[in-house]
């Protein structure tokens, strides 16, 4: 039976162990050593190589018996499958509680590796010990500076936990969020998941307080109601952002009824997900912008959006993307107009979205964002164009001109008011703890830009684009109308 | 093995969970046909009933807007007339004509990985190429019935349409969590197909009805 040390011993490990270290830098036994060794790690590592050679400067032992009891938590586990489960013996004698499996030549590898892989998971049973994989690609763990895995990147400090069927995937959020800031608490591969999978993953994340939302890849689902069952039990406690690859992969469906043929698999699953209250993605940069949304907003009170825009065009396609959700592109109170008619040049579109048309000054944006951030018939607001003067200033800071004609001084001025917007923005979204989105294909242009540098220094996640803010804040009222749904929150109604 | 109930048995076992259907009379013979009309008024639809007949409609079995008592004698006798023994004809089903221009489908369809599942979609002759569907694990709680409505993408046909005043929320959630009720209470349950739901004056009617059980389950 699995249970929460386990979990604290694969994620929180006080030691780890390399078994099969290598001194071939293309080989998993060597790469693992290295990612542990270089990203923080401050527990005691501990390597083996049969020729006890040293591998990144360490010595080696031949084998976990040489490990004094007690010391390590997790081994890594590289070593051929043929030697693992002489590796979980010796592994478990030293009070080793956690295995990640990173050895391939399991289920994966046709009916002789998963009768292999069977054993295997009686044996750890056995030993009272957690395995996860085999043909796994690691795990990461912000809070214990742990990059126990085969493949980049270690990902910033954050709240976001992943699981995946597929490593590539852990890699492509982590990714993310390096690009983003938004970062992440834990992330683990499960390979083959023989003994643990996501839904043992997700049921840990909602207990850890380390964790404030899940990201999950899936394929395949065998326990179906037993998945749909706890995963309904995990988003009561924590948001869950789901994003599945093969639909196909439910097997096939006994088309019964007419009713029945007109039922896909994927709608089985669309369905469930909103059901028990997971937010299903379409895509890798969905799922990611959700989870960061989850992680980094306060959850909306209503449906009722405002956009605040430097100039007209973006916000008409953020009302275009709105136009399409759950969310209200609510029209103005007539005294928050009243307020922002007092601010802003007659020329400003007197309506939501609210556009300055050209109207922002160091002093109209801050009170105009803190009128419609603090009013009680806005739920959330979605800022726009944000970065712009500092993005004219990048272009007079590397041209042929700068620093000379004055450019110096009105560049800083620049990088300091687009720095300023910001940060009032979200220390409004935070006096009144209301979601204020910020959105500028800037976050991916130029990362340097200094708006976007002062969302990311605020631990805030800058939205590529107004549409995907738009739809990342409709999951968070959605999810907000579901737990709404049981009544008071922590007591059951069903 | 699976056996299919006749139209008017899976009627009766879903009208037990509260699925809304039109008052109607199952007769044998012509000769009963003026007396189960007292107090119904038509025009009628009068269709064949059997345990296991497939493509009534395609082979001529219901016939609809049948008026007068003279008329649906008629139709009775034809109907029985053309019955084939594989039918199984248990009767011809008389009941008042309903007439809306929306029509929805509803049912019950065993997931290989998730179990029964509850199923809402737009019905109609287009419901095929449209498939507009949507789907949750039964049982559903009134929130889940109600997120349904609002996941098709044809929503917009539950306001009011066409001079046909807006469909009663409630009254088609209830709907759903009575199919709900049916999928997690009915032994050995394969499927249920209610096609069409039909808004009668805002109010949604089921129709027609087939339930399917597994042949090991049978009483």
């Amino acid at each position: 039976m699995v249970s929460s040390h386990h979990f604290q011993a694969l994620f929180d490990p006080r030691g780890i162990v390399v078994a099969g270290a290598s001194t071939h830098p293309g080989k998993f036994g060597f790469v693992a050593l290295h990612n542990i060794l270089s990203c923080g790690y401050e527990g005691e590592v501990f390597a083996t190589n049969r020729e006890r050679v040293d591998v990144l400067g360490r010595s080696t032992v031949a084998d976990l018996t040489e490990i004094p009891h007690g010391r390590a938590d997790l081994v890594f586990v590289c070593t051929p499958a043929s030697s693992n489960p002489e590796v979980l013996r010796q592994a478990a004698s030293v009070g080793i509680k956690a295995a990640f499996i990173a050895s391939a030549g399991y289920g994966e590898s046709g009916e002789a590796g998963l009768k292999l892989q069977m054993e295997l998971v009686e044996l750890a049973t056995e030993l009272d010990m957690v395995i996860v994989g085999p043909n796994g690609q690691g795990l990461i763990s912000t809070p214990s500076s742990l990059c126990a895995q085969i493949v980049a990147p270690y990902p910033p400090v954050g709240s976001i936990g992943i699981a995946s069927q597929s490593g590539n995937f852990v890699s492509s959020f982590m990714n993310l969020s390096r690009q983003s800031g938004v970062g992440i608490s834990r992330a683990i591969s499960v390979g083959n998941a023989a003994q643990v999978g996501i839904i043992d993953m997700l049921e840990y994340f909602s207990e850890d307080p380390k964790t404030s939302v899940g990201l999950v890849y899936v394929e395949g689902i065998s326990d179906g109601r037993g998945f749909a069952e706890r995963l309904k039990k995990v988003c009561r406690r924590m948001p869950v952002v789901i994003l599945k690859g093969g639909a196909s992969g439910l097997g096939a469906r006994a088309a019964a009824s007419h009713t029945g043929s007109l039922a896909t698999d994927d709608r089985v699953f669309d369905g469930l997900c909103r059901q028990m209250g997971a937010t299903r993605a379409g895509s890798i940069a969905e799922a990611f912008d959700i989870a960061a949304a989850f992680a980094t907003l306060p959850a909306p009170r209503g449906p009722r959006l405002a956009v605040v825009t430097t100039v007209g065009g973006w916000g008409v396609l953020a009302a275009d993307a709105i136009s399409s959700t759950s969310l209200e592109l609510v029209d103005l109170p007539p005294d928050l107009r009243d307020t922002l008619d007092a601010l802003l040049p007659p020329r400003w579109s007197r309506n939501n979205p609210i556009d300055l048309a050209g109207g922002e000054t160091k002093d109209t944006v801050p009170a105009v964002l803190d009128a419609v951030v603090g009013h009680p018939e806005i739920d959330a607001t979605l800022v726009l164009g944000m970065g712009i003067q500092s993005n004219q200033g990048r272009l007079e800071r590397e041209g042929p001109f700068y620093p000379d004609h004055g450019l110096e001084r009105i560049v800083a001025f620049h990088d300091r008011q687009d720095a300023r917007y910001v940060e009032v923005a979200l220390s409004a979204s935070e006096a009144v703890d209301k979601p204020v989105l910020i959105a500028s294909e800037l976050a991916i242009a130029d990362p340097d830009n200094a708006a976007v540098a002062a969302v990311r220094s605020t631990g805030s996640f800058c939205f590529p684009s107004a549409e995907r803010a738009v739809v990342a804040l409709h999951h968070l009222h959605e999810r907000a109308a579901w737990l709404t749904s049981f009544g008071t929150p922590g007591i059951e109604t069903e | 093995m699976s056996r299919t109930l006749s139209e008017s048995d899976s009627k009766e076992l879903l009208g037990s969970f509260g699925i809304p259907f039109l008052p109607e009379v199952l007769v044998s013979s012509r000769e009963q046909v003026e007396a189960a009309l007292v107090g119904m008024t038509g025009p009628f639809a009068v269709k064949l009933c059997g345990e296991n007949i497939s493509h009534k409609s395609e082979r001529g079995l219901v016939r609809l807007g049948v008026s007068g008592t003279r008329a649906v004698e008629q139709a009775c006798q034809e109907l029985l007339d053309a019955a084939l023994p594989e039918d199984v004809a248990t009767g011809v089903l008389v009941a008042p004509m309903a007439t809306g221009l929306r029509e929805f489908i509803a049912g019950v369809s065993v997931d290989p990985v998730f179990g029964p599942t509850i199923v809402f979609g737009l019905g109609g002759v287009l419901a095929e190429a449209i498939a507009d569907v949507t789907v949750r694990l039964a049982p559903i709680r009134r929130y889940d019935a109600l997120d349904m409505l609002s996941s098709l993408r044809c929503r917009a046909l539950l306001a009011p349409f066409r001079g046909e005043p807006a469909v009663d929320l409630e009254a088609l959630a209830d709907l759903l969590c009575s199919l709900s009720d049916a999928a997690v209470s009915i032994v050995g349950l394969r499927s249920i197909d209610v096609n069409p739901v039909m808004i009668v004056n805002g109010v949604p009617i089921a129709l027609d009805a087939l339930v399917e059980r597994s042949g090991a389950e049978q009483e």
